[in-house]
């Protein structure tokens, strides 16, 4: 019995005080009116390093010329995880950028980062300059608590010299066409080992990820309650079967073979550019890459090629970003709103840190504007960003759990383990669902 | 030398029993004021994570709001939803029963090569623990890249000498044997303990042995092995913690064998990769907490992997009893 009171006491400390210690303060009313004069410290934290992190300190360094008075405290190299366990412990973060839209269905329901709705409203901030994708993954039922921070945007990437060897004369426009030309462009070494390859469809591979694959059908994630939708959309069976016949084609071990030789996606080895990879879905920062690695390289880009039924939806891409947002334990909001506002409505920011970061720029006016950098190649993914056939991938209180869990069964698909498809998709809307039960629920 | 009347230790005792009470309170007071930076080290750091953890446990936790009491729900998806969660453990425990004691073997083995070197012993010690001071993550990366099926110089080796070398890392049948001798080639914290154990053995112990006519494989087992028991047991408990805890090479072998190593934006996507067969309990941990925010349910796997390592290092513990010099000499 001795033993068991200093025990049952120090568990009883541990949980008020674990509980206790979670409690952080609610959004805060603001004033009326943005202040007239900006004066303070400020700490700006985001993933960015090395040359990625100079671009963004000489946007800060425009901000804090702009507001003399002002000094943002930037912390770069802080990744999702780092920014998470920040917030949570009661760091000083007043604004916080992720390379990631998963984030923010926690981020947003849990008040991590706070509510902008009441800054914008008060300074009349066009949130119709966002183009409507970046828009719509920067909230989370109907609570705006970030921005988007410039954009990636997903297109197709093709070898024009290979295309022409193998007497095409245009890039694809349907995944039908594509597999054509890539069978026609993929050439193999006397043992039989791919030697160069004119589309690699297996799964897991590059880029090549159940949401630019998606993009295909104009396949649907959620439902509107937040659930899957994964075993209802009948875009997504249709574009397995597709996918694991190409795999067939050409035979899943040969491929798993090739893409295990191949170099590293974000290296000069790339296949893409190293010229043994004819095809490849990857986002408008490659042509950064390709720029500095691959100078003599002759490319074009063309928006993600969709099954021919399902050919209304061609012109978009999967949209993706960087987003930013107001941490809930600011102590200095309205600095922080306003360092949050230069980085993502002032044009001149906008473009300097596109043009710098070969990201795509997220508003209207920035990618109208005459300074922006713009190669043909890059251009595709600018219209793509504004098409009205791009879609994203939906916030979700459980980050990118449920592009996981498809992920993990699609893998399976394409070597002959997945069983009956539609048994299969159905059990993934179950994993899906579960998962969300743990996390929402009564 | 005075006679000392027999009661007079009793009354001396009496007499005396105020000043040694204080002494032994005093005694008591310096020895828990130098126990308190520990013991608080040990509550802080420990006794309050873990009770923390098994409160979580209990609770819908984001880390990022108040968390929410929601009884044994986190356990019931975890024993009866969870899709991955068996597979990573499964993959744990491989590293555990594989992991550990190949490397004990090995570099066992070396140590005792190592104890009969007779010429240039140092370049040997230091060439067989320099490995071990590579950082893992280096020592990972580069590993993943000398077996690179299609450029590594590990197949270009096997394919000058006609034949077809495998795809290691990115073979879900042959990743974890790949770690494994990624393991082997860092065997230098191991062996170097094992090489000053062996070389503790008293000499006598042998020569005696030998006038006995006992085999080398007899003076192993009678002399050898009762004499570096304690030492094998602490590279088996801390081997067997590591490995339960194994994450850092898995990882990084996943990233970099999937071909999307990348800098400042986590892991997540590629953590198991080939086909989840480098997923490892702490990894889906870290996936469900970090990830998915389900620290709640990530506190669950937490209070799990700890009651399994808790019960698999008592019953180690019992069993190597049998093996303790007392007995192995009795």
């Amino acid at each position: 019995m001795k033993m068991q009171r200093p025990l049952a006491a120090i568990i009883a400390i541990a949980a008020v005080t674990a509980l206790a210690a979670c409690s952080g303060p609610s959004n805060q009313e603001i004033s009326p009116t943005a202040p007239a004069h900006l004066e303070g410290t400020v700490s700006l934290w985001h993933f960015f390093s090395d040359r990625e992190a100079d671009v963004i300190q000489s946007v800060v360094d425009d901000f804090e010329a702009a507001n003399p008075d002002v000094t943002v405290d930037v912390h770069s190299g802080q990744d999702d995880e780092k920014l998470q366990k920040a917030i949570a412990a009661g760091n000083n973060v007043d604004v916080g950028i992720s390379y990631s839209t998963d984030i923010v269905g926690a981020f947003c329901s849990s008040g991590a980062f706070r509510d902008l709705g009441p800054y914008i409203e008060r300074d009349g901030v066009d949130v119709g300059q966002f183009s409507e994708t970046t828009a719509s993954y920067t909230q989370f039922e109907g609570t705006r608590c970030a921005l988007p921070v410039l954009a990636d945007a997903y297109g197709l990437y093709v070898n024009d010299d290979m295309l022409a060897d193998a007497g095409y004369d245009h890039a694809p426009q349907t995944m039908e066409e594509l597999e054509e030309m890539a069978l026609a462009m993929t050439t193999y070494k006397d043992d039989g080992s791919i030697d160069v390859l004119g589309f690699n469809p297996l799964m897991g591979y590059y880029e090549n990820t159940p949401t630019n694959w998606a993009m295909t059908v104009g396949a649907t994630w959620l439902k509107d309650d937040g659930t899957s939708n994964i075993g209802s959309d009948s875009g997504w069976a249709e574009i397995l079967q597709w996918q694991k016949d190409f795999v067939d084609a050409i035979g899943y071990d040969k491929l798993q073979a090739y893409s295990a030789g191949m170099g590293q996606e974000f290296s000069a080895d790339n296949a893409f550019q190293t010229g043994k990879l004819a095809m490849n879905f990857d986002g408008e920062y490659r042509t950064a890459f390709i720029a500095d690695q691959a100078p003599d390289l002759n490319y074009s880009t063309v928006p993600i090629p969709t099954l021919a039924d399902h050919s209304d939806s061609y012109g978009g891409g999967y949209v993706t970003g960087n987003i930013g947002g107001i941490a809930k334990n600011s102590k200095n909001p309205e600095l922080a709103w306003a360092l949050l506002e230069y980085l993502t409505t002032d044009t001149d920011a906008v473009v300097k840190l596109s043009n710098g970061l070969k990201n795509a720029p997220t508003i209207t006016s920035a990618l109208e504007s005459p300074d922006l950098e713009v190669t043909p190649q890059f251009q595709t993914f600018l219209d793509i960003i504004q098409s009205p056939n791009s879609k994203t991938t939906p916030p979700s209180k459980v980050g990118a759990g449920y592009q996981q869990a498809m992920g993990d069964y699609w893998n399976k698909f394409q070597q002959g383990d997945g069983g009956d498809l539609t048994d299969g998709l159905t059990g993934v809307d179950t994993a899906i669902n579960d998962s969300l039960a743990l996390v929402d629920g009564p | 030398m005075s006679a000392v009347p027999l009661n007079s230790g009793r009354t001396a005792s009496l007499a005396v029993r105020p000043g040694l009470k204080r002494s032994q309170r005093r005694r008591q007071l310096t020895a828990l004021a130098m126990l308190t930076p520990a013991l608080l080290g040990l509550a802080i750091f420990f006794v309050f994570p873990l009770l923390a953890s098994v409160v979580f446990s209990f609770t819908r936790y984001d880390l990022l709001s108040d968390p929410q009491w929601v009884g044994l729900l986190n356990y019931e998806y975890l024993f009866t939803k969870d899709p991955k969660v068996w597979i990573a453990a499964g993959n744990t425990l491989w590293f555990v029963v594989i992991l550990v004691p190949v490397r004990m073997l090995t570099s066992l083995l070396v140590a005792m090569l190592l104890v009969r070197a007779r010429q240039a012993s140092g370049f040997w010690r230091t060439a067989f623990y320099l490995p071990a001071l590579v950082p893992p993550v280096a020592s990972v990366v580069a590993f993943v890249f000398l077996f690179n099926p299609g450029t590594g110089p590990v197949n270009t080796i096997i394919g000058f000498f006609g034949g077809q070398g495998p795809l290691w890392f990115n073979d879900p049948a042959l990743s974890k044997p790949s770690l494994l001798l990624l393991g082997v080639w860092v065997l230098g914290d191991i062996m170097i303990i094992f090489l000053a154990a062996l070389l503790d053995v008293p000499r006598e112990q042998y020569e005696a042995a030998e006038l006995d006519g006992a085999s080398s494989a007899q003076r192993f087992r009678y002399v050898t092995l009762p004499n570096i028991v304690p030492v094998l047991v602490f590279a088996l408990v801390t081997g067997v913690i590591a490995a339960l805890q194994y994450f850092t090479e898995a990882a990084v072998a996943s990233s970099v064998a999937s071909g999307k190593a990348t800098v400042g934006e986590g892991a997540g996507s590629t953590i198991g990769y080939p086909d989840d067969s480098l997923l490892t309990f702490t990894q889906w941990i870290y996936v469900r907490g970090f990830s998915n925010f389900q620290l709640g349910y990530a506190s669950a796997l937490a209070v799990l992997l700890f009651v399994v390592a808790a019960l698999f290092l008592v019953l180690l513990l019992r069993r190597v009893k049998a093996f303790t010099p007392e007995e192995a000499q009795g």
